[in-house]
């Protein structure tokens, strides 16, 4: 360092060890790739090493007391800047964060130090942190999924197929009694699972014990209709941590396979919501309620396969991660590296997938993605040929707006899935001949004949806003 | 009614021809196939009996169909499934499961109520064909 380093006043976040282009970042290094768009006049190098400051030791001004500290390791260093194909005034910062800055177990005090304050410096005009690679070291010290994709499977003993889900509608409204009715016909007619929507807490028209107690009468009376396991997903989210305690603790004592919780609990409470999870042999599902106000926008914000990523160090069971052919935003690239980032355990970086980096969860549990939003059993090749067999597939209105009844939608989604699984096992071109083998097994199902009259064609073709950078063109489903 | 436990229990029972078809998809993944047959269908019946060891070494579709058919003559009125596991690091679990026999009456089960306090219920899944021995639980006829 020269001795203007230690001058009182202003000087570059560069000139300050910020802008490390020479930097090899350690395995142990957690590394941040951020989509920076500098204001007029300020170089991508300075910007990025902005960004690294800002999120690590720095504030506006020259600190003497820097000097009583190693500050070398503390601080991040941005050691790359590339700009973004396409798209002018855009560049992607690497940064590399020395894993002392961080506390054991935490995702409160990760995001804290990456999101914490940079989101609102002046410099840029924009700032979107685009991926994370968590190292081995870090990964390790997060409990990860309260049981994980295996032992769920193990634990409800369904094998070889998607789980078939289906939130409950109107969500808002119905009284508890009515309620457990659409939780009854749903599961005896053939679904796995039901769920509450992410606002359906304790409100005046239904309170919580009354909603637990009819959607579990429901569960019970569908189990012994059909011999399998049932559940559905009860939506402990309150005000107080205390309440959701109380709540997620009825649930287990009435015998609910699994609770739910949304994201807009905040992330030490999911933590805190995972580890009761685990220790009380309850799946967990998480809602992502609130992400898209900060995942949608390319420039700005936080990609949802960070979100992703977070959530599974947190230690959910299951989160939704997006359906490409549903009424929700969802590119099918984006969400292919969504999938990869929660199922897999080495995740390879991929450009067109929008995966900076390599990542490996050293047999961390993996994640089941959950596939919500306006889809149908007219698109299960489309559903599965994208989104493969560790998922849960959930028809919200394509079960319960079945001209037949509840059950019957049911029951069409049932045969379309089983019919697709069994197509594609016997080795057949599924994502082209689905509408055959849909047809050929509505023969069988007056049920899925009624629900391929009644959606065969319905399509949400909107052009997506989150893409990965590589790909030219947004693809159309 | 019918129990739906398994991969494929909303389809018409499979023939032999499209269960070895399942048969060579598992055996093409490496996944080895194994048959289990009870006389307990109730959901967290975990352990059907085995019908012998996984057939870790059998590469042939053929055989593993000629098992599953012995298996329904020695226990013609119980449930029989087949099972591929895959043994891949990280997954290390059953792949794909579904029934290839049911008994010719499917009689259910019973749902208990137990009412405790504060109008909560403890519910008990009950199979109907517990009520008789074991071995004697379906009639043959």
């Amino acid at each position: 360092m020269s001795g203007g380093r230690w001058s009182a006043g202003v000087i570059p976040y560069a000139e300050m060890g910020y802008w490390r282009p020479d930097y090899q970042p350690k395995d142990s290094d957690i590394l941040a790739a951020f989509r920076i768009t500098p204001q007029q006049g300020v170089p991508p190098e300075e910007a990025g090493a902005a960004v690294a400051g800002e999120s690590s030791t720095a504030t506006w001004t020259v600190v003497w007391t820097d000097r009583l500290t190693s500050y070398e390791n503390y601080q991040a260093k941005c050691y790359r800047v590339e700009p973004v194909p396409g798209q002018e005034g855009q560049f992607i910062a690497y940064i590399a964060y020395d894993l002392d800055l961080f506390e054991e177990g935490s995702i409160a005090n990760l995001t804290s130090s990456i999101i914490g304050n940079v989101f609102g410096f002046k410099a840029l005009k924009a700032l979107r942190l685009e991926d994370m690679r968590i190292p081995t070291h870090y990964v390790k010290t997060f409990q990860g999924p309260a049981h994980g994709i295996v032992m769920e499977r193990e634990y409800l003993g369904k094998f070889g197929r998607p789980l078939l889900g289906a939130t409950v509608k109107p969500k808002l409204g119905l009284s508890a009694r009515n309620y457990g009715r659409v939780v009854y016909e749903a599961l005896r007619g053939g679904l796995d699972f039901t769920k509450d929507d992410e606002n359906i807490n304790s409100q005046p028209f239904m309170r919580w014990r009354d909603r637990f107690l009819y959607c579990m009468e429901g569960v019970n009376k569908a189990q012994a209709a059909t011999g399998e396991i049932k559940g559905h997903y009860l939506n402990v989210t309150a005000g107080t941590m205390e309440a959701m305690y109380e709540r997620a603790e009825f649930a287990k004592e009435l015998g609910s396979v699994i609770v739910m919780i949304d994201l807009t609990i905040g992330y030490t409470a999911i933590q805190s919501m995972a580890n009761w999870a685990r220790a009380n042999g309850t799946i967990l599902h998480l809602h992502r309620a609130g992400h898209s106000t900060y995942t949608r926008q390319k420039n700005h914000g936080v990609s949802f396969r960070v979100i992703a990523k977070w959530m599974r160090l947190a230690g959910v069971d299951h989160i939704h991660a997006g359906t490409v052919v549903g009424k929700l935003e969802g590119d099918p690239n984006s969400v292919a590296g969504f999938y990869d980032t929660l199922r897999l355990d080495k995740v390879a970086a991929d450009p067109v997938k929008g995966l900076y980096f390599d990542q490996e969860w050293a047999s961390l549990p993996g994640t089941m993605p959950v596939a919500s939003g306006g889809i149908h059993a007219g698109q299960m090749h489309q559903l599965l040929h994208y989104l493969d067999e560790d998922v849960v597939l959930q028809f919200g209105g394509g079960t319960i707006g079945h001209p037949m009844g509840i059950a019957a939608g049911a029951a069409a989604n049932r045969v379309a899935l089983e019919a697709m699984i069994k197509a594609r096992n016997e080795g057949r071109d599924f994502l082209k001949e689905g509408g055959d083998i849909l047809r050929a097994a509505a023969k069988h199902s007056r049920e899925l004949d009624v629900a391929l009259s009644t959606w065969g064609d319905i399509t949400f073709n909107y052009e997506s806003t989150d893409t990965p950078d590589v790909v030219e063109t947004p693809v159309s489903i | 009614m019918r129990v739906t436990q398994g991969t494929f229990s909303y389809l018409p029972d499979f023939t032999d021809e499209e269960i070895t078809k399942q048969i060579a998809y598992a055996l093409d993944r490496d996944w080895p196939c194994s048959v289990e047959f009870t006389d307990d269908p109730h959901p967290r019946n975990s352990y059907w009996e085995m019908w012998g060891l996984p057939m870790f070494d059998l590469k042939d579709p053929a055989g593993v169909l000629l098992e599953v058919n012995e298996c329904r003559k020695a226990y013609p009125n119980h449930y029989i499934r087949l099972n591929a596991y895959d043994a891949r690091y990280g997954r290390q679990t059953t792949a794909l499961q579904f029934i290839v026999q049911r008994p010719a009456e499917e009689p259910g089960f019973r749902l208990d109520r137990t009412e405790v306090s504060d109008r909560r219920t403890q519910y008990t899944t009950h199979p109907y064909a517990l009520d008789r021995p074991q071995g004697d639980r379906y009639p043959t006829s």
